[in-house]
């Protein structure tokens, strides 16, 4: 390979081609990457496609230089180049978006993007570094406010300053992560067209990984499939629909999760929220005077943008936060989430992040599983001591009947790979035949068939007269899965539906507060 | 008047000189702390770095009869202690807080050892300035005789507000302390920028320690400080991270410690031990309105073990 760096590589304007050549990558027994090639066309807006653990990742972060591929080259306009180091990537043009901001919550956006670009004098000009900024925020498609610390800039105008900044280092390959996960449609929307247009004037390239079909098909002029660390194909988007793609990438067709429901009226009402206001961990109102009723036998989902409460709601009922006024009702009686009542009334929670939220992570995986019930019997005969065999088998019991991959009920539950922690939490919490489910985002992070695996669970506990809160991000999900839908944003319900009659254009627009 | 009797407007201007008095080691171990933490390291071993700095710099004023190169001395001793706090914890798995206690108590315990000739000595104090020469009455010339040290850490608590937002090292500093990710990002060496960061605050609470012993009370014994380093600690989290803050807090609690004599410099004796209680209950008061498990504090360095 020919070193950068003895020969200077020839200045560069506008958008490059680039060329991934036989990548692979095995981290120990498993083989991230084999043999992978992808073209990238200069001024193309690319797509990487594929499941969890397909190798999107892996293969971008050999790219720019975090990982060292075991085999593969790299062409820049054609050009052999070596990358060891995202420096050298940097350096080269090439920069990266993450689906998690970058950006230094407590300073500003100007202190943020001058401190990015590497190179400062002593003592800062902020006069003039603030001007130079200003004019170059000028000639953006998009701006966002200089002086105001990062941590208060919404979702949206965090990720537009992250993809700023990039181009304000002159980057003019950019590998977004996906990009729009924290964003409203709309926002996505005028993100992605903005970066759009700037492939089509020729002054970037764009590789995004995602696994949005719409945005795909909206933006993307190609595409370029991985399915378990191999090359499927590359594709112009416009010879490809839904369904194709999404054969490609998970290679069957039976990929839609279809959820079997049984019709029936819903029962009495379990769930009554009136009047909850919840404050968020610097004090402000996220949950503002929320009511909400879920009865026995009905999926309510609450569909939203991370960010507009459901997390301090689901703490809420969960017990790990206080309610600043109102009140919550189980079988009509007043609730505040203690142990008794939670065991009284049967109530379970998947909190969202398991691990941290559920469990105790360097417990054993029977003890995560008897968090429930470890102090009643059998696993305790009199509420001070503990009966390890009970546990024990009431573990590998739901280790077998949840399918969680283990090494044995006295593994630690932090050894687990996220699917089977979640899997763990499940089967513990449904164990009990709960009156009354509060999950929510059951299946981030999941693959296909775990995720499918798990909404089947849902589904079943509903069938069998369950009431259930579903608060999940993923809009397909709550779609799938409710009777219900209401919308949350701004700490406030924006929008109730059967869903029945769920216009989605309704629900999306309520999801951006229209 | 004329006889210098003030009658009860004696005690806030008593509090007043006892305020600039008292909160002058307050004031130097809570910027040095405030820098440390901003780059994301925590030293609560202040506190022994603190008495460290009062017996050296006493015992080096006695030898020399040189106060200032106590205070110099006094300013190295810190530095070393600060430098041995930082790169103990860039050790692997090495935790910030266990690591400042036990430099606590290992300075706190050596001053003891080392100073045991100093407690009788008289050694040389540091001067003050006369801001009180306008006025023919006596109180308020005492109380305006402001000591040099204050302003050196006035003028350094604006320095290092200046410095942290102006300069290239103030920012990296910050970046240090915020995000370990974006510092490498743009090639700083983390450790290298802490290991001066903290080096510097314990210069800082070594000079705080020489004020103790050459100034105010101005003489050596082994309850000089009895927790002051602890609670400016503290009360970089009350200034929430801002040197200039840290210059305010540290009067306000200079001012409560300076209660109990002013009261009894115009005789009100009563509850005397009480009134002394002020700093310390005001230290309890300020923890537990300021931290809540429900909150997570506005401002705090992001790569702050004790608030992650």
């Amino acid at each position: 390979m020919s070193v950068i760096g003895t020969v200077p590589f020839p200045e560069h304007r506008g958008a490059p081609s680039l060329e991934l050549v036989g990548f692979s990558k095995r981290f120990g027994a498993l083989a991230a990457l084999d043999d992978v090639s992808v073209k990238v066309n200069a001024g193309a807006f690319h797509a990487l496609l594929g499941e969890n653990g397909a190798g999107k990742s892996t293969l971008v972060k050999c790219a720019m230089g975090y990982y060292a591929a075991d085999q593969g080259q790299i062409l820049l306009n054609g050009r052999e180049v070596e990358i060891a180091h995202p420096k050298q990537a940097h350096e080269l043009g090439l920069g990266m978006v993450y689906q998690h901001f970058t950006l230094v919550p407590n300073m500003t956006v100007l202190e943020n993007f001058v401190l990015s670009r590497g190179k400062l004098p002593p003592v800062i000009d902020w006069a003039s570094e603030r001007r130079v900024l200003a004019d170059y925020f000028s000639t953006t498609p998009f701006t966002v406010p200089l002086d105001t610390p990062v941590a208060d800039l919404a979702a949206g105008q965090k990720q537009k300053a992250e993809i700023l900044r990039q181009l304000y280092l002159k980057r003019t390959l950019l590998i977004l992560d996906e990009p729009t996960s924290v964003l409203t449609p709309d926002e996505a929307d005028e993100v992605l067209s903005t970066l759009k247009k700037l492939t089509r004037d020729g002054a970037v390239t764009i590789i995004t990984i995602t696994h949005k079909f719409r945005e795909v098909n909206a933006f993307c002029d190609t595409v370029t499939v991985l399915r378990r660390g191999k090359l499927v194909d590359t594709r112009p988007t416009a010879d490809l629909d839904n369904d194709m793609m999404a054969e490609m990438m998970v290679g069957r067709r039976d990929n839609r999760v279809v959820v079997e429901r049984e019709a029936r009226p819903p029962g009495k009402a379990v769930l009554r929220i009136e009047g909850l206001s919840v404050a968020d961990h610097v004090g402000q109102l996220a949950v503002e005077e929320l009511a909400l009723e879920v009865r026995a036998g009905e999926i309510v989902g609450v569909a939203g943008v991370s960010g507009n409460g459901q997390r301090e709601l689901v703490e809420t009922l969960a017990g790990q936060r206080d309610a600043q006024a109102g009140r919550m009702l189980v079988h009509g009686e007043p609730y505040t989430a203690t142990r008794p009542e939670m065991i009284r009334h049967k109530i379970a929670c998947l909190p969202e992040e398991p691990l941290r939220n559920a469990c105790v992570a360097d417990m054993s995986v029977a003890e995560n599983m008897a968090l429930r019930s470890f102090d009643q019997p059998p696993a305790s005969p009199d509420g001070m001591r503990l009966r390890r065999l009970p546990m024990r088998d009431m573990a590998r019991r739901l280790i077998e009947a949840y399918r969680v991959k283990t090494p044995g009920p006295d593994a630690p539950i932090k050894a687990l790979s996220g699917g089977n922690v979640q899997r763990a939490v499940l089967a513990r919490e449904l164990s009990s035949e709960g009156d009354l489910l509060i999950v929510a985002n059951p299946c981030f992070g999941l693959d296909f068939a775990a995720a499918a695996e798990i909404r089947t669970r849902i589904v079943q506990a509903r069938n069998r007269g369950a009431a259930i809160l579903l608060v999940s991000e993923d809009l397909d999900e709550v779609l799938q899965l409710s009777d219900r839908i209401v919308v949350m944003f701004d700490g406030r319900l924006a929008l109730q539906t059967d869903a029945a009659q769920a216009d989605v254009g309704a629900i999306g627009r309520a999801m951006a507060g229209h | 008047m004329s006889d210098g009797e003030l009658g009860i407007w004696g005690v806030p201007l008593a509090m007043l000189a006892g305020a600039i008095r008292v909160s002058t080691p307050f004031l130097f171990v809570s910027i040095g702390e405030c820098l440390t933490e901003r780059s994301g390291r925590i030293n609560l071993g202040l506190e022994g770095t603190l008495v460290m700095g009062a017996m050296s710099a006493y015992g080096v004023a006695l030898g020399t009869d040189s106060p200032w190169l106590g205070v110099l001395v006094a300013a190295g001793v810190g530095l070393l202690l600060g430098a041995l706090h930082a790169a103990i914890c860039q050790l692997p798995r090495v935790n910030d807080i266990a690591t400042g206690i036990g430099l606590m108590l290992f300075a706190t315990g050596l001053a003891f050892f080392l100073g045991k000739p100093f407690i009788q000595p008289k050694a040389p104090n540091l001067g003050a300035i006369d801001l009180g020469w306008w006025s023919d009455i006596p109180q308020v010339r005492q109380a305006l005789q402001v000591n040099y040290l204050f302003i050196l850490g006035v003028v350094l608590a604006f320095a290092l507000a200046w410095a942290l937002r102006n300069t290239r090292w103030g920012l990296i500093v910050r970046l240090a302390g915020e995000s370990v990710d974006a510092a490498l990002a743009i090639g700083a060496s983390v450790g290298r920028v802490r290991l001066i960061a903290t080096s510097i605050g314990g210069a800082f609470a070594g000079v705080g320690g020489a004020f103790l012993s050459l100034y105010y009370p101005g003489s050596w014994n082994e309850g000089l400080s009895s927790g002051q380093g602890l609670m400016a600690v503290a009360l970089v989290i009350f200034a929430r991270w801002d040197p200039i803050r840290c210059l305010w807090a540290s009067l306000l609690f200079g001012a409560a410690g300076a209660i109990s004599p002013a009261l009894q410099s115009i005789g009100v004796t009563q509850g005397y031990y009480l009134f002394s209680a002020a700093p310390y209950v005001l230290t309890l008061a300020l923890m537990i309105a300021t931290c809540s498990p429900a909150r997570s504090l506005r401002g705090a360095p992001g790569e702050l073990g004790a608030v992650k």
